[in-house]
């Protein structure tokens, strides 16, 4: 048979996957490896959906996606952050903000451009660019800097050939936020050298210290800025497989051109619910993000006391302590740690290779659960 | 702080002032502070363990009863209420707006042993007009708590 895509055939597989596989075997492990919330969809949100089932809005939308979900989500963007998107041109629905990652960098990445990606990071950034036909520039960070990108380290991967600035914060795995005067800077960096800056933000509402700065909001940023965004972990949407894009709007038009080719449209019934999350969410997603606030804090704490060092991170619900002081690498400590105690953490390799040495905890599950896994954790390490 | 103090401990009666400090990231001294002020004040009534009692073998049975009163001069609502609510089979006793007074919520072991004591001791009181009693047939949620088997956690063991 002839040969297939040989540029995927290159791309490293998911690091997560291979672990994924020993751990389905052991049902009776705790996992903290799970990239998504805990709870279930709140309710209405479900009921809204179920209705629109029962009454036949099984359709296709338009290829940008239902107009009432594009004007809420650019009233939400106006009211809570200031930017004026216009609903027809510059906000496309997508299936999902991984969906909304792909369809940014096909349309502005040329065969060749670079785009600078600071890792750890998404296990998705660097396939997205890479199918893309982009070549992904990847910049290290550690924990001496909190996990946050270092404008000087970005301007020195600078080539004729870089085209975008990949910016995600609060991350997965890491779970840093970055402060206002960091996105400043990597702004400038961007107006400087003429990039694009494709932003996910979809960890916005999960912000514990302070407040979530929004990229495109910044001076300067609006231009030039994707700014990617969804309802997976604010409203515990994940399976439904929506998120949005807003940008300028030839920027936008040409991933709605993508996306109209090859999705046609973002499921409806997803759309519906999303709808009824933005106008009448705010409150069940309050509850469920000052859950993961006092998770943080339990978790945090167990994870340092059993000796694993690990920062307060700013966003999302990861942890991702160090395990350097063990002498195992990532993966050793993993398996390990599943085999001797049945708990399953994802070793932080996985999201680059600074992530070695490091292993990535969620704590989107009960705090009863967090605490039994902590005891088992500090367990082990204090076996070796 | 206080409110979510509240929500903690209702959720779990049992959680420990260390672990609600580590929770809300507070030191422990204050958090231990506030819910001491908050007994003294009634705002805390008391710590009560949720039990399914059908699980537990317990046999009981429920009523609602609907009572219609003519408070006279001197025996107002609230003397009627007092003299129902005293009575150990009486759950919870509440002043209610539309056709009835009271709504009163009646604990027996039989459906007979209820049926007695609404004839006997409820419809016979000094005031009482008349009275409209419901079983209870079958507890889907009460008081915040559902009935039925938690939900599976359907997320895959891994994801990124």
């Amino acid at each position: 048979m002839k040969p297939i895509s040989e540029l995927v055939k290159s791309t490293p597989a998911s690091g997560i996957r291979r672990f994924f596989d020993v751990v389905a075997k052991m049902p009776e492990a705790i996992s903290l490896g799970v990239g998504e919330p805990d709870f279930p969809t709140p309710w209405r949100i479900r009921e809204a959906c179920i209705d629109s089932l029962e009454r036949g809005r099984t359709n296709y939308t338009s290829n940008y996606g239902l107009l009432e979900l594009r004007s809420a989500i650019a009233d939400y963007l106006r009211k809570h952050d200031g930017l004026e998107y216009d609903p027809e041109t510059q906000i496309l629905i997508t299936v999902g903000v991984s969906e909304g990652m792909d369809l940014a960098m096909r349309a502005i990445l040329n065969p060749g451009d670079e785009v600078i990606c600071p890792e750890p990071c998404y296990v998705s950034y660097k396939p997205c660019i890479i199918f893309a036909g982009g070549t992904a520039v990847a910049i290290p960070t550690t924990a001496e800097t909190a996990f946050r990108v270092d404008p000087a380290a970005v301007r020195a991967a600078i080539t004729a050939k870089t085209k975008a600035i990949l910016i995600s914060y609060p991350s997965n795995p890491t779970g840093a936020a970055a402060p206002r005067e960091l996105l400043e800077e990597i702004v400038a960096i961007a107006r400087e050298y003429d990039l694009y800056i494709i932003t996910d933000e979809i960890y916005d509402r999960l912000t514990y210290d302070g407040c979530h700065t929004c990229l495109p909001t910044l001076p300067g940023a609006y231009e030039r800025t994707v700014l990617l965004n969804g309802f997976s972990k604010a409203y515990a949407m994940t399976g439904w497989r929506i998120g949005y894009a807003a940008g300028d709007p030839e920027i936008i038009e040409t991933m709605m051109k993508i996306h109209q080719y090859t999705m046609l449209c973002a499921p409806i019934m997803g759309q519906v619910a999303a709808l009824e999350a933005i106008n009448n969410g705010y409150d069940d997603s309050q509850e469920m993000i000052e859950q993961y606030a006092q998770r943080r804090r339990v978790i945090i704490k167990g994870l340092n006391d059993a000796g694993l060092p690990c920062l307060m991170p700013g966003g999302a619900f990861y942890a991702f302590p160090s395990i350097k002081e063990t002498g195992l690498s990532s993966d050793e400590f993993c398996e390990r740690l599943l085999f001797e105690e049945k708990v399953a953490v994802v070793p932080g390799n996985a999201f680059g290779d600074c992530g070695e040495g490091h292993i990535r905890c969620s704590y989107a599950t009960s705090i009863d659960k967090i605490e039994q896994a902590l005891e088992r954790i500090a367990r082990f390490v204090k076996k070796l | 702080m206080e409110k979510q103090i509240l929500s903690i401990l209702e959720r779990d009666a049992r959680t420990s002032p260390e672990k609600i400090a580590v929770m809300l990231g507070k030191p422990e001294d204050v958090i231990a502070k506030a819910i001491e002020d908050m007994e003294k004040k009634g705002v805390i009534r008391r710590y009560k363990t949720v039990i399914d009692w059908e699980k537990a073998g317990k046999e009981r049975v429920f009523a609602f009863i609907d009572v219609r009163v003519t408070p006279s001069r001197g025996v107002g609502y609230d003397e009627i209420a007092g003299r129902i609510y005293k009575y150990s089979e009486v759950h919870s006793v509440y002043l209610v707006s539309g056709d009835y007074d009271l709504r009163v919520v009646v604990e027996g072991k039989t459906m007979q042993e209820v049926a007695f004591f609404v004839a006997e001791r409820l419809a016979t009181l000094d005031g009482v007009l008349s009275t409209r009693t419901n079983f209870l047939l079958k507890k889907y949620k009460d008081d915040g708590d559902i009935f039925e088997e938690p939900a599976e956690d359907y997320r895959l063991a891994v994801a990124p």
